[in-house]
Parts: C-alpha cells; sequence; structure tokens
C-alpha cells in the first residue's frame, strides 16, 4: 500500500490486520472481546465496513463504536438501540454476528478451550472461565481468533482439553449438519495471519508480519499447517489507518496488551 | 399484601438440598446481602444455577455447594475467579456446564413449564460428552439432531433490585436487566433484596413502571436492604467496589476464606458488613464501570 507508515507497533498491525476480518461481513454484530480485537471491530466500523453494529460492551448497539481509553462515562455515546444479555442472544442465534476471540487452547481442527486445562474434567488441573459463550457462538455465527502469543500451549498438538467450540472435526461433526457449515475465519497472531481454507479446512498461512519467517510459525504450531506456495507479508498499516486507531485508543492502551510491546516491523 | 421480611427470615426458606437461582452477572447487581446471610446459615448441599461471580465463589469456598450449573464464574476485571477455581481443582463440586445462552433457555423452559427447549448450542463440543444433564434429540420436523437444554427448576431465586414495594413490584433501572426476569420467573419463590423501599405510588409517576420486568405475582418475599448488591454494582446507585474484590480475590492466597469470612461476615449484621466496608455512603459513591 502506497501511504504505508514506517513506524508502527506489533500491536497497531494486529489490529489492522483484524480490522480485515470484518471488511466483507456487511450488516453483522461485530464483538472484539479484548481490547485489541475490539480496537480491530471499530477500526473495520469507521473504515471499510461502516455497516457493521457495534454494542458498548454493556447494554446499547452504537451507531459509532465508543474509544477504548479516556471516557468517564457513558454519557453521550452514540447509541441506537438497546442490546441487553437477553438480546444479545436473539442476535446469536440469529447468526447475524462476528466475534473475535482469544482461545487459551486452538487445536487443528479449529476447534478452542478457555474452560479448564490439563488433568481431569472432574478435576482439572487449571480452571478457567468456563465455556461462556463459546458453544452457542461457534455453532451459530462467524469466528475469529486472535492470538496474542503464538506457541504450542495455544495451538496444541493433540484436541483441546475442554473442546467449548464446534470446529472442523469429522468425529465430532453433529447428526444432519455439514462441515462446511462450520464458519471460523481469520486467526490473528503476533506472528502471522491465517485461515482455515487450506485442504479439508487444514489451518492454512495467510501472511506473515514483516520479518518472520514460515520456519518460526511452524516451530510455535503443535500441529500441521498448510503453507501456500507464495506467502505475502502482512499489510502495514496506513496513515488513515493508524491516526483512527489513535483516535479510537487515545491513551495508548494497545501499547500495553502485548509484552514490551514490540515494533511491527521485526526484520 | 406485605411481603417484607428481613434477610434472615427470608433466607430461612432455603433448605439443604435445594436448587437455588442468583441474578446478575459476574460482578454485576448480585444480591450479596442475601448471600451473606445464606452463608450464615447451616445450610448445605445446594444446587446452584447462576452467571457467576463472587457469590458462587463464596458459596463455593464455604462448602455450601453440591452441585453447580454454570456457564462460566468470573469477576470481568479479574477474570479468574479463585474460589470457584479452588472448588474444582479439588474435585470438590458437581458441575454441569452449559452455555451462556443455554442458561437462558432453560430458564425460560421452567418458566413456560417445558420439559425442554430444543437448541443446537453445545454440539460438537465437550459439553455433550462431559455435562451427562444434557441430552440430544431428534426433531419431529427434521432429520438434524438437537440438544434438549432441561428446564432449570428453581426452588428458589435471589435477586438484587434497585426498588421495590411491599406487594413485590420490583424496579431495575440499570443498562441490563442480565437475565433476571428469567430466573423469577423460573423459581417456585422469589426473593428479591432491594435497595429502596417505595409506596406503590412510586410506580405512578412518569415513566417509572417502564422499569418493571415481571409482575408482582412472581415476587415472593421483599427484602429491603441498601447497599445490599456490594461489593457488586448496583448501576446507576453505585458501581463494584473493585479494591473490595481485590482484597476477597487476594485473601485466597493469604489466609484463605475463612479469613474474609471472619472480618466481613460471620456473626456480623449487615449494618457491621457495611461498617466495615467503609459505610453506606461510600458504597454509594463508588463509581459506574466504564466498558
Amino acid at each position: 500500500m502506497t501511504n504505508a507508515v514506517k513506524e508502527y507497533s506489533l500491536a497497531e498491525l494486529m489490529i489492522v490486520a483484524g480490522a480485515e476480518a470484518f471488511r466483507n461481513d456487511g450488516e453483522v454484530l461485530a464483538t472484539g472481546i479484548g481490547l485489541l480485537p475490539r480496537l480491530a471491530a471499530s477500526l473495520a466500523m469507521k473504515t471499510f465496513n461502516p455497516d457493521l453494529m457495534m454494542t458498548d460492551s454493556e447494554a446499547f448497539l452504537l451507531s459509532e463504536p465508543n474509544p477504548v481509553s479516556g471516557r468517564k462515562s457513558h454519557a453521550g455515546q452514540k447509541q441506537e438501540t438497546w442490546m441487553g444479555f437477553t438480546r444479545i442472544f436473539d442476535n446469536v442465534w440469529s447468526g447475524k454476528r462476528h466475534a473475535m476471540v482469544g482461545p487459551s487452547q486452538i487445536d487443528r481442527f479449529g476447534q478452542s478451550n478457555i474452560s479448564a486445562l490439563g488433568g481431569s474434567y472432574d478435576k482439572p488441573k487449571s480452571q478457567m472461565l468456563g465455556a461462556r459463550g463459546f458453544p452457542g457462538n461457534s455453532i451459530s455465527h462467524a469466528n475469529s481468533f486472535f492470538v496474542p502469543s503464538h506457541n504450542k500451549r495455544v495451538f496444541v498438538e493433540g484436541e483441546c482439553d475442554v473442546v467449548c467450540s464446534i470446529g472442523y472435526n469429522p468425529a465430532r461433526l453433529p447428526k444432519g449438519y455439514s462441515l462446511d457449515e462450520v464458519d471460523i475465519r481469520l486467526v490473528i497472531t503476533d506472528l502471522c495471519v491465517m485461515d482455515w481454507q487450506g485442504p479439508r479446512h487444514m489451518l492454512q498461512l495467510r501472511s506473515l508480519h514483516p520479518g518472520v519467517t514460515v520456519e518460526q510459525v511452524l516451530e510455535n504450531t503443535g500441529f500441521e499447517i498448510h503453507v501456500p506456495a507464495n506467502v505475502p507479508v502482512t499489510a502495514a498499516p496506513t496513515q488513515e489507518q493508524m491516526e483512527i486507531i489513535a483516535q479510537l485508543d487515545p491513551q495508548n492502551w494497545r501499547a500495553k496488551q502485548l509484552k514490551d510491546n514490540p515494533p511491527g516491523n521485526r526484520a | 399484601m406485605n411481603k417484607v421480611q428481613t434477610a434472615q427470615q427470608a433466607v430461612a426458606r432455603i433448605q439443604s438440598g435445594m436448587t437455588i437461582g442468583i441474578g446478575g452477572w459476574g460482578p454485576r447487581r448480585k444480591p450479596m446481602a442475601l448471600i451473606r446471610e445464606l452463608l450464615r446459615s447451616d445450610v448445605k448441599d445446594l444446587t446452584v444455577v447462576a452467571y457467576g461471580g463472587a457469590d458462587v465463589g463464596m458459596l463455593c469456598a464455604a462448602g455450601k455447594v453440591k452441585k453447580l450449573v454454570f456457564a462460566f464464574v468470573s469477576l470481568d476485571f479479574i477474570p479468574l475467579e479463585p474460589y470457584f477455581r479452588e472448588a474444582r481443582q479439588n474435585g470438590a463440586i458437581q458441575v454441569s456446564e452449559i452455555d451462556e445462552g443455554m442458561m437462558l433457555l432453560g430458564l425460560r423452559a421452567a418458566a413456560w413449564g417445558v420439559p425442554f427447549i430444543p437448541t443446537r448450542i453445545g454440539l460438537g463440543t465437550d459439553l455433550v460428552k462431559v455435562n451427562s444433564d444434557l441430552k440430544i434429540v431428534g426433531s419431529p420436523y427434521d432429520d438434524k439432531e438437537w440438544v434438549a437444554m432441561p428446564a432449570l427448576n428453581l426452588d428458589v431465586a435471589l435477586i438484587h433490585a434497585d426498588r421495590a414495594d411491599a406487594r413485590g413490584v420490583c424496579q431495575i433501572k440499570g443498562p441490563d436487566i442480565y437475565m433476571d426476569e428469567w430466573f423469577a420467573r423460573a423459581a417456585k419463590h422469589t426473593i428479591v433484596s432491594c435497595d429502596e423501599l417505595v409506596d406503590t405510588e412510586h410506580f405512578h409517576q412518569g415513566d417509572e413502571a417502564r422499569y418493571v420486568f415481571w409482575e408482582r405475582s412472581m415476587t415472593g418475599t421483599v427484602v429491603p436492604i441498601a447497599g445490599g448488591a456490594h461489593p457488586s454494582s448496583c448501576n446507576p446507585l453505585y458501581g463494584y467496589d473493585s479494591a473490595h474484590f481485590n482484597e476477597y480475590c487476594a485473601a485466597a492466597k493469604d489466609g484463605g476464606f475463612g479469613a474474609y469470612f471472619d472480618k466481613y461476615i460471620a456473626g456480623k449484621t449487615e449494618a457491621e458488613y457495611q461498617a466495615a466496608v467503609g459505610g453506606l455512603d461510600k458504597i454509594r459513591s463508588l463509581p459506574l464501570p466504564v466498558y
């Protein structure tokens, strides 16, 4: 891109790459769980997909995304309808939503886990949140994954310890369903962008962040991924995108999301 | 009809082995004064249904829970609830893990008097493998399989509202009512604590009645307790007490829940509890969260 900036953080690169997940969504609720995914969805809504819908993370749908930092109250936000939790589920089950979530584990089928790790189900080694909305989200609407630290503890060798979301796993396919009904979109990590469009829904490399090698990705992924013949470099943020990100996050909370706030270009 | 009781009178209705539902969501508008009263009782072996926060953590830590029906237990700004984790990691409680939306369906099924509601939720995941409460059924209308989310029939529901009158007309003015109306409808008996007890005339003014989300026949008991949601929030009256939640969580590593219980709950009245956390004025001045 001609007006790409030279200086940007890895967080900003991941926000811009994450925004791409929502580009062709049309009129759906974009939900980014966590600060960087929320900025990604907000950036998409502020630029190439103004038809997106977004909540105030509490109980209203907004015509304009709220900044993620620098606000003292919800007063004055551009709300367009009430969207309490009961209505969130009506939206989820309608399918008109795309969530970007950060699981603790992702396996080769695109199944994910936020519930518990290790031990047995009745006595896990590490209890986490519980399955939350992952089961319903994953069978109802599009989901993308956001992984701040790409490693084999996240991209696990076997299946997830607790499978919280449906993936492209033939052995678990419910009767009457086809794997093509499962809709897992992009995986944004600190190393690369991937999707599930490889052969038989294999995870495939889509772009490498500047300065990252294919080998680095393979070494840090616990299962085989598809590497196409040509893998482009993830597009750097444009000047316009950087300005909008700064407006959406005036207090630069994005700089505190990744350890040591590394630069986007690690070449 | 006068449904007003003290917390002690109201909670005396709850007996060991019952299934109770708790309104609110994570750190938001939890009936914490009623929970504290329950913690002081000798009730045990409860089945608890909740969008869990410290309510669930405390009940687990105090050994009150036999079985937990949950999608998460979290304080949001502190993602992992330490006492719930401890109970799980010790294998101390039975669980029925479901999705957030499934809990809504289960409460609705109970409210509507049907045994289950069919849903896609859970298919293809471990929930249908590890949770024996969830059965897969066929449909008379298609060839797909469906999860039959069972009715979550509650003996008692505990809810905190902004205000109520003595007849059980309850008002919630926060931006979200969470699933409270469905907890109220799913229970044989609903106990509502409220920040303010008002005259019925309150609801006749302006659009006050628009903030009433279930009819009074669904409210069994009204317990006026100003600040009764503390340390959770009761937006717009007060936010959650993050400093207190931090202390509560830190106790898990230093002294355990027993130390927290002895300091704030054991043998104390609610007035003494509030004095120990800084007083009602301080509770009422806790800032509302900005997301």
